[in-house]
């Protein structure tokens, strides 16, 4: 009846009972709250049914940060792992706990945290760049966020039903398959991705359409702001890797449920097409993150330099050459796989070419800078710590792109310091430059400014710390992954200096709370006007608070920097009001998503007749959202002048 | 923007998405071609692509999945004429097409596993039926889609948005009816002639 499921799923070790504690009576917490003030009501009508991008973005964000906070925790389990237990013979961490740590660690900061967070900035920024009011599908918006969810609800209920994939954060058969791992652990992994990753894929769609078809009258492909530029690239990689993922996922899935042999050891199975096809998503996916990053910072440094950002039709090639590239590179992930000489070779140089464009990028930046009128503000922090340590990280990344080097750091701590280097220093940067800098766009109020700095301090320091060592451990020939080492080794030392990188970057952290939790607190004192940085691009143009509708008229635009050549006109946005269609919220996100949560659950646990109503009521759903009539609503050009009026009106 | 150029935009922008979807779609059916390229060969002991093949039976598919995409493209040509019935009697019509496919292309697998050849035989036999089942299940869920258009045609007549859904489903149909072209070719033929 219940497949799988026994009461033997409830976890017995001691550390992830504690968490599985913690998630329910937290849950709980959170229920009663919600009961004992009545704000169900609130939360379903302007939040959870919402489709409107600036809130979904906001969920996005939300969702994220609170898995930044559990994706930290697990680092902070395996440092103090490697610094402190791995030498002895007792650790609170048994070795099966510390494979399941760093194999949810990866899963979650790349899915949960960095894609959460950049679907986050793009529903918010780019339909304000673009000039638009709304995405080209809204509903679709929202079933995309709501899988996202119910990806991350997935992987964390591993914690109180049953245990998490221990095979690493890419599953490698045939450790991954059923006969290493029966357990359903990798079942999580497997429908949490699958999920998550539908609903990336199905963004990746919408905004394409946004920015190609929906882009303010005037706006040319060339006048879009780099940001929007930054996020074609982006999703033009997920509508192109991410159904490598799913294909690839069903197939693993397909080996573990029905006994098939795509990558089983035995029956001819191939477990290195399986190790193909996820690096022909993963790498492809490193640049999905990282993209849009390099977008936020063109967004910055020009603003912050009170210049033109230099050089951009170049800015714009390099996007694109790095994205095109980054087809071209999936097997420099195993060169010890054997492929050959040549095709090593022809791998390692691709990888070398890609560095040519970031350089490109990384000299516009500075070019940018130069006789600028510079001003250092967190954000221009986060980025000096990016422009660093990043390029740390490409010169170590071309240094591994050397198929005989790389034999030799193969799977070293080596190369988990190159990666952390792109991904904290580039990715993780660049996102929180990007909270920082539009966040008072969205509040009316700034953050701190100087705990916003001290905080970016302590994760650049801290980053260095944590990092750096390993670098040095992999020339030592550490491997990944050690839960344990021998003490004669002499790795400890460095191990404990990491260790205490990893303790500065939870600092650091504690600080970036600390900034949001005073701002709000301090709101009044802080708070800003709708241009407070002097922008150049439309989303400063909008009123703070920004207008469901984002802007009252959709005026032609003539330039590139719109908004800064309208300030040094001095020209002001047209008043001549008209009625405006927006969608009504719907359900059918939160309903869609529910179905699927349903259905990866009994998958997992093999219950198979929930499986099928499951997925009969998800057909059921889906069609019954495409029947959907009366779905917008108008609001009257009146409206309109009215709430112009109160939004701009002391600011105007 | 008056109502006219709002649908229209609307229209392109919904078409624009479609084959957006469309390309993923064609990434995802890559992959496992990819796959079936790397293992066909991998029979572990069990039956070759030559040994199991049934070229009339597999020619008989084609031919009927090419005629559905005609019929089909006789319902888009009756609603740009404006000529209901026609849409509705040609969408029947691929709708018993597609239909017998999926009967044919069942009545194989059931073949198959009756024989002792499932998926669990050999890597290739897993890759043969996930490859040319995937695309069995696209064709089912045209199907199921099929039923729902012509409902909602009956209904609420060839309004804005059952053109648009119409328009969709054509593109969608069309589509399987490509990646046919290339399981009957990479699959089936290469499989016979080595």
């Amino acid at each position: 009846m219940l497949g799988r499921l026994t009461w033997d799923a409830i976890p017995k070790d001691p550390v992830t009972l504690g968490a599985a504690v913690g998630i329910v009576f937290g849950g709980l917490a959170f229920v009663i709250g919600m009961t004992y003030f009545k704000k169900w009501k609130w939360l379903w009508q302007n939040w959870l049914t919402s489709l409107d991008p600036k809130k979904i973005g906001v969920m996005y964000i939300a969702v994220a940060v609170v898995m930044l906070l559990r994706g930290l925790a697990d680092a902070g389990m395996l440092r103090a792992q490697q610094a402190i237990f791995a030498t002895s013979a007792h650790s609170p961490i048994s070795p099966e706990l510390f494979q399941q740590v760093f194999s949810a660690h990866g899963t979650i900061m790349i899915f949960f945290v960095a894609m959460g967070v950049m679907f986050g900035l793009i529903n918010l920024i780019v339909p304000l760049q673009i000039g638009a009011r709304d995405v080209a599908f809204p509903l679709l918006n929202s079933i995309s966020f709501w899988l996202f969810a119910v990806g991350m609800v997935l992987i964390n209920l591993s914690l109180v039903v049953g245990e998490f994939s221990a095979a690493g954060w890419l599953g490698y058969p045939p450790l991954s398959g059923l006969e290493y791992s029966p357990g359903t652990g990798i079942d999580y992994w497997i429908w949490s991705l699958q999920i998550a990753g539908v609903g990336s894929l199905l963004s990746g769609v919408n905004f394409l359409v946004t920015i190609f078809t929906m882009r303010r009258k005037g706006m040319s492909l060339m006048k879009m702001p780099v940001f929007v530029w930054s996020v074609v690239a982006s999703m033009l990689l997920v509508v192109a890797a991410f159904p490598i993922l799913t294909a690839t996922l069903a197939m693993l899935s397909l080996d573990r449920t029905l006994g098939m042999h795509f990558f089983t050891s035995d029956f001819g199975g191939n477990p290195m097409m399986y190790v193909n096809l996820i690096w022909a998503w993963g790498h492809p996916e490193v640049y999905i993150l990282i993209l849009p990053a390099f977008g936020i910072f063109s967004e910055i440094v020009p603003v912050f330099s009170r210049k033109r950002l230099f050089g951009y039709k170049s800015m714009v090639f390099a996007l694109m050459a790095i994205s095109f590239l980054s087809f071209a590179v999936w097997l420099h992930h195993f060169f010890t796989m054997g492929a050959g000489a040549n095709v090593n070779a022809f791998f390692g140089i691709m990888t070398m070419v890609i560095a040519i464009p970031t350089g490109v990028k990384v000299f516009n930046w500075i070019f940018t800078m130069y006789r600028g009128r510079i001003r250092f503000t967190t954000p221009m922090v986060w980025f000096i710590g990016f422009a660093v340590t990043f390029t740390i990280g490409g010169v170590t990344g071309v240094l591994l792109a050397v198929p005989g080097i790389d034999f030799q750091m193969h799977n070293s701590l080596f190369l988990v310091a190159h990666f952390h280097n792109m991904i904290i220093g580039g990715v993780l940067f660049g996102f929180f430059a990007g909270i920082a800098y539009w966040f008072p766009k969205f509040a009316g109020f700034r953050l701190h400014e100087g705990l916003g700095k001290a905080a970016a301090w302590s994760w650049i320091i801290g980053f260095m710390v944590a990092f750096l060592p390993l670098y040095a451990l992999g020339f030592m020939g550490a491997a990944r992954r050690l839960d344990s080492y021998d003490p004669s080794l002499g790795w400890q030392g460095l191990f404990i200096v990491a260790g205490i990188g990893v303790l500065i970057i939870l600092l650091g952290t504690l600080l970036l709370v600390a900034q949001v939790g005073y701002s709000i607190w301090k709101r009044k004192e802080l708070a800003c006007g709708p241009d407070p940085w002097d922008g150049r691009t439309l989303e400063w143009s909008t009123s703070t608070p920004i207008a469901e509708y984002n802007f009252a008229t959709l005026d032609q635009v003539t330039h590139r920097d719109e908004y800064w050549e309208l300030k040094q006109a001095h020209k002001k946005a047209s008043t001549a009001y008209s009625d405006i269609h927006l969608p009504k919220n719907s359900g059918y996100g939160v309903y869609i998503a529910a179905a699927a949560f349903v259905f990866g659950f009994a998958v997992i646990w093999h219950i198979w007749w929930l499986a099928l109503i499951a997925i009969v009521v998800l057909i059921g759903l889906a069609i019954a959202s495409t029947l959907r009539t009366d779905t917008e609503r108008t609001i009257s050009a009146d409206e309109v002048a009215a709430t112009e009026k109160r939004l701009r009106g002391a600011h105007v | 923007m008056s109502e006219k150029a709002e649908e229209k935009a609307l229209l392109g922008r919904t078409s624009v998405g479609f084959w957006l979807y469309l390309m993923t779609d064609c990434m995802l059916f890559a992959s496992l071609f990819a796959t079936f390229v790397v293992l066909r060969t991998a029979t572990a002991d069990g039956p070759s692509s030559r040994d199991i093949f049934e070229m009339p039976l597999v020619l008989t598919e084609t031919i009927i999945l090419l005629v559905s995409s005609f019929t089909c493209g006789l319902a888009l040509l009756g609603m740009k004429a404006g000529k209901v019935r026609q849409v509705i009697w040609a969408l029947a019509l691929t709708y018993m097409l597609g239909a017998a496919f999926l009967v044919i292309e069942l009545s194989e697998f059931a073949k198959l596993v009756s024989e002792g050849h499932s998926w669990q035989q050999s890597a290739f036999l897993s890759a043969f039926f996930t490859l040319v089942g995937t695309h069995g299940l696209h064709i089912l869920i045209g199907l199921i889609w099929l039923v729902v258009l012509v409902g909602v045609i009956l209904r609420r007549g060839m309004t804005a948005k059952t053109i648009r859904q119409l328009t969709l489903f054509g593109l969608f149909w069309h589509f399987l009816d490509l990646v046919w072209i290339f399981i009957f070719t990479i699959v089936y033929l290469m499989g016979v002639a080595v």
